[in-house]
């Protein structure tokens, strides 16, 4: 267990929040995502949360929190560790683990790569390397499910995502098999090696994320929040330096205020400007946005148009 | 606060639907600027961009240039946010209407001006009738191609009450609205070029129309999901019942009974993280706790004591097939029914609808993909079916394969 210790960035429930009567948006958004995850619980063995310490998977460990409260979680958490981590989130996933009795997986790219069970690529960039891992880890424990915060409305390709999205037991996502979700019957079957990942936050927007936190005063790392950085500018985001390398010749390192919308491998994670230092402000910043979160901050979906859907097929998250 | 509603969206090819979601969700400011780059850089020849484009689906069916499966779209005005299942009418076209359909409180069905109500229309009409989805909402698009003719519309329109009227639709549950996706008449903003027309936008009515959520009048019904055994030091004792309340409304006090056993108890507290509450109503996600410890498990559904379905292992449903492999009746099935899965035999097959000419025909050897049809289904167990038209949560059921675990129709007790 990490020995740093974390400021839990807390927001008090806004008063709004306490007016809310039952059954609003968001009310019936949580309904559903405990609905699937109690749904989990009950058909599957070996059920695991993907867990990065980013704030959809809080969510996700928030929700699980809920859903079978007051019993404890009954899922171990797994993180997919692409060694390009920022400290403070890695402090803040060992932070929550503790405090609510999580059993923690780890899957490592970095001992992938220092004993050449993978190598590394010439851009750097480690987040297409997290599939052998990823896939291992799910062999290696049986997991049967696996919890994802992908959301729909993440890009075009994500549009048709099931909420049980079978797998086969190379992880991969093969459209003809998925089946029609009808009422709120989830099919969960799926033959030895087979898994489901399970998406509970499907119907979930970015917006809904950031104004649930926001009223459920849920803690996330810090580098959410408007901070100030040496960066650098690359392929149009503000990438800053660590274990991944930092600023080439003729890439000019500046200090910013930034923070980040999504946290990932820091080599290709790209901070945005910002001033938002408080949940209210980060929200705020989040409705007048003009850019997805992912055209915003990650520089490995610029690849292609259709680099999410390729992913999907080799059985990346 | 604002609140969700669930809609679907059918037509047939051509009629103008990905125009017309693409126009919602650009006019609504749900799109944003890396996605409006992205279709700008795909829309041929420059022009105005083709709004059809932001709602493009997967790329192998880009290359073969279809639509195949239900896709998801999200926007949201301050009032409301909506969930648009966006149902393609091609191929599988009953599949996904009824896929659509399934989780909708509103569907939006779109027809060519220049060729009103079609074959397709009526078909989209009687699944929703079918799965009772409970309002309708005819989108009369490229009324720019008919030069905003007001008695076409009045004729389309018309029509679409009648079709709509003779599947069971309440008049005040239809509207008929004149809109050009490509122009944007009508969608979000009222048309001047449509003076004759004095209801609201698609939009407007959207954000308008009541929710209907799962019926909270309806009798009450609770499938358990799983129950809640913490053994903790702060909850040595704590036993409850997990699940998603499927309709009506409970509250603390209340006699129920569990079924498909049928002991009788009461209800003694309903929890959530948040702490106890007095009520639950339809749509909330909560835990019962009853007065004695019946050793209830998953599977079970918890009913109101005073008007409870009868569990049976016969009984009589319509079934949507969906899949490939067709239905062989004698064959060895699971039947989904809330959150109890058991194995099943589908005995015969009464009829099969044609969904074009809405006729039964009697007697057919089985079902294939897209058929609908009435059949009679024996369980190895009893099953708490409600009449779906009644209660449809614990009406609603799927039909699986045992060997490869796929969903091989959806089925409503009638
Ligand atoms: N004039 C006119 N053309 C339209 C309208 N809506 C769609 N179209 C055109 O009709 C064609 C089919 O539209 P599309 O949205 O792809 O249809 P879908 O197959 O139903 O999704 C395209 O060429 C559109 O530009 C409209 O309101 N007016």
């Amino acid at each position: 267990m990490s020995a740093v210790s974390v400021d839990f960035q807390t927001s008090s429930v806004s008063d709004a929040t306490s007016l809310t009567p039952p059954h609003d948006q968001l009310d019936a958004l949580e309904s559903e995502a405990i609905h699937v995850m109690r749904e989990v619980a009950g058909e599957f063995d070996r059920p695991v949360i993907l867990f990065s310490g980013g704030k959809d998977s809080m969510l996700l460990v928030h929700l699980a929190r809920k859903a079978f409260w007051p019993a404890p979680v009954p899922f171990p958490v797994l993180h997919v560790d692409t060694g390009h981590n920022f400290d403070e989130v890695i402090a803040f996933r060992d932070a929550v683990v503790e405090r609510y009795g999580l059993t923690l997986e780890v899957a490592s790219v970095q001992d992938y790569i220092d004993d050449g069970r993978l190598s590394e690529r010439a851009d750097g960039t480690r987040n297409p390397l997290q599939t052998t891992p990823l896939l291992d880890a799910i062999a290696e424990h049986r997991h049967d499910a696996v919890f994802g915060g992908g959301r729909r409305d993440e890009e075009r390709a994500r549009a048709k995502e099931r909420i049980f999205s079978l797998r086969t037991a190379f992880g991969a996502w093969e459209p003809s098999r998925q089946r029609p979700e009808l009422w709120n019957l989830y099919n969960g079957r799926h033959k030895p090696g087979e898994h489901v990942r399970v998406f509970p936050l499907s119907n979930w927007t970015e917006l809904d994320v950031w104004r649930y936190i926001a009223r459920e005063g849920i803690e996330l790392p810090s580098i959410y929040y408007a901070h100030t950085r040496d960066v650098f500018a690359r392929d149009g985001m503000w990438l800053t330096s660590g274990a991944w390398g930092g600023a080439r010749d003729g890439e000019e390192v500046v200090t910013k205020t930034v923070r980040y919308r999504t946290v990932g491998d820091g080599s290709c994670t790209g901070a945005v400007e910002s001033d938002a230092t408080s949940l209210d402000e980060v929200l705020a910043e989040v409705r007048g946005s003009r850019l997805t979160e992912r055209g915003a901050t990650r520089a490995d979906d610029r690849l292609s148009e259709a680099a999410m859907e390729d992913r999907k097929k080799e059985g990346y998250f | 606060m604002t609140d969700l509603l669930r809609l679907a969206t059918a037509g047939s090819v051509d009629d103008g639907k990905s125009t017309l979601v693409g126009r919602l969700l650009y006019d609504t400011k749900s799109v944003l600027a890396d996605q409006m780059e992205a279709v700008e850089r795909a829309t041929h020849g420059g022009g105005d961009p083709d709004l059809s484009l932001l709602v493009d689906g997967l790329r192998s069916e880009r290359e073969q240039g279809i639509t195949i499966d239900v896709a998801y779209r999200y926007f949201a005005t301050p009032r409301r946010s909506f969930v648009l299942a966006d149902t393609p009418g091609h191929v599988q076209y009953t599949r996904n209407t009824v896929t659509g359909a399934s989780t909708a409180q509103l569907a939006v069905l779109l027809v060519d001006a220049r060729h009103g109500v079609v074959e397709q229309t009526r078909r989209h009409t009687a699944v929703m009738a079918l799965l009772r989805v409970p309002r309708l909402v005819l989108a009369v698009n490229k009324i720019d191609l008919i030069d905003y003719d007001e008695a076409t519309y009045l004729t389309i329109a018309k029509e679409f009450h009648e079709v709509a009227e003779s599947l069971g639709y309440a008049d005040d549950a239809l509207v008929a609205i004149p809109v050009s996706a490509r122009v944007g008449d009508n969608v979000v903003l009222p048309s001047e070029r449509t003076p004759w027309y004095d209801g609201p936008t698609l939009l407007a009515h959207l954000e308008d129309v009541p929710v209907d959520g799962p019926d909270a009048e309806a009798p009450f019904r609770f499938p358990v999901q799983t129950v809640i055994r913490p053994r903790t030091a702060d909850h040595p004792d704590y036993r409850g019942y997990a699940g998603l309340v499927g309709a009506g409304t409970a509250r603390v006090g209340d006699p129920v009974v569990v079924l498909p056993d049928g002991q009788r108890t009461t209800i003694v507290g309903i929890d959530r993280f948040e702490g106890p509450q007095e009520v639950a109503t339809a749509g909330e996600s909560v835990v019962l706790r009853l007065a004695d410890d019946l050793g209830v498990a998953r599977g079970a559904v918890i009913a109101a004591a005073e008007d409870a379905p009868e569990p049976v292992t016969e009984f009589e449903a319509t079934l949507a097939w969906l899949h490939e492999k067709p239905l062989v009746p004698g064959r060895r099935l699971l039947v989904k029914h809330g959150t109890h899965t058991v194995q099943a035999m589908i005995t015969e097959v009464r009829d099969r609808l044609d969904v074009q000419t809405l006729e039964r025909a009697p007697d057919p050897d089985g079902l294939e993909i897209n058929d609908i049809g009435h059949v009679a289904i024996t369980v190895a167990e009893p099953l708490p079916l409600d009449d779906y038209e009644r209660v449809a949560a614990t009406g609603a059921f799927l039909v699986i394969d045992p060997q490869a675990g796929d969903t091989l129709a959806a089925g409503m007790r009638m």
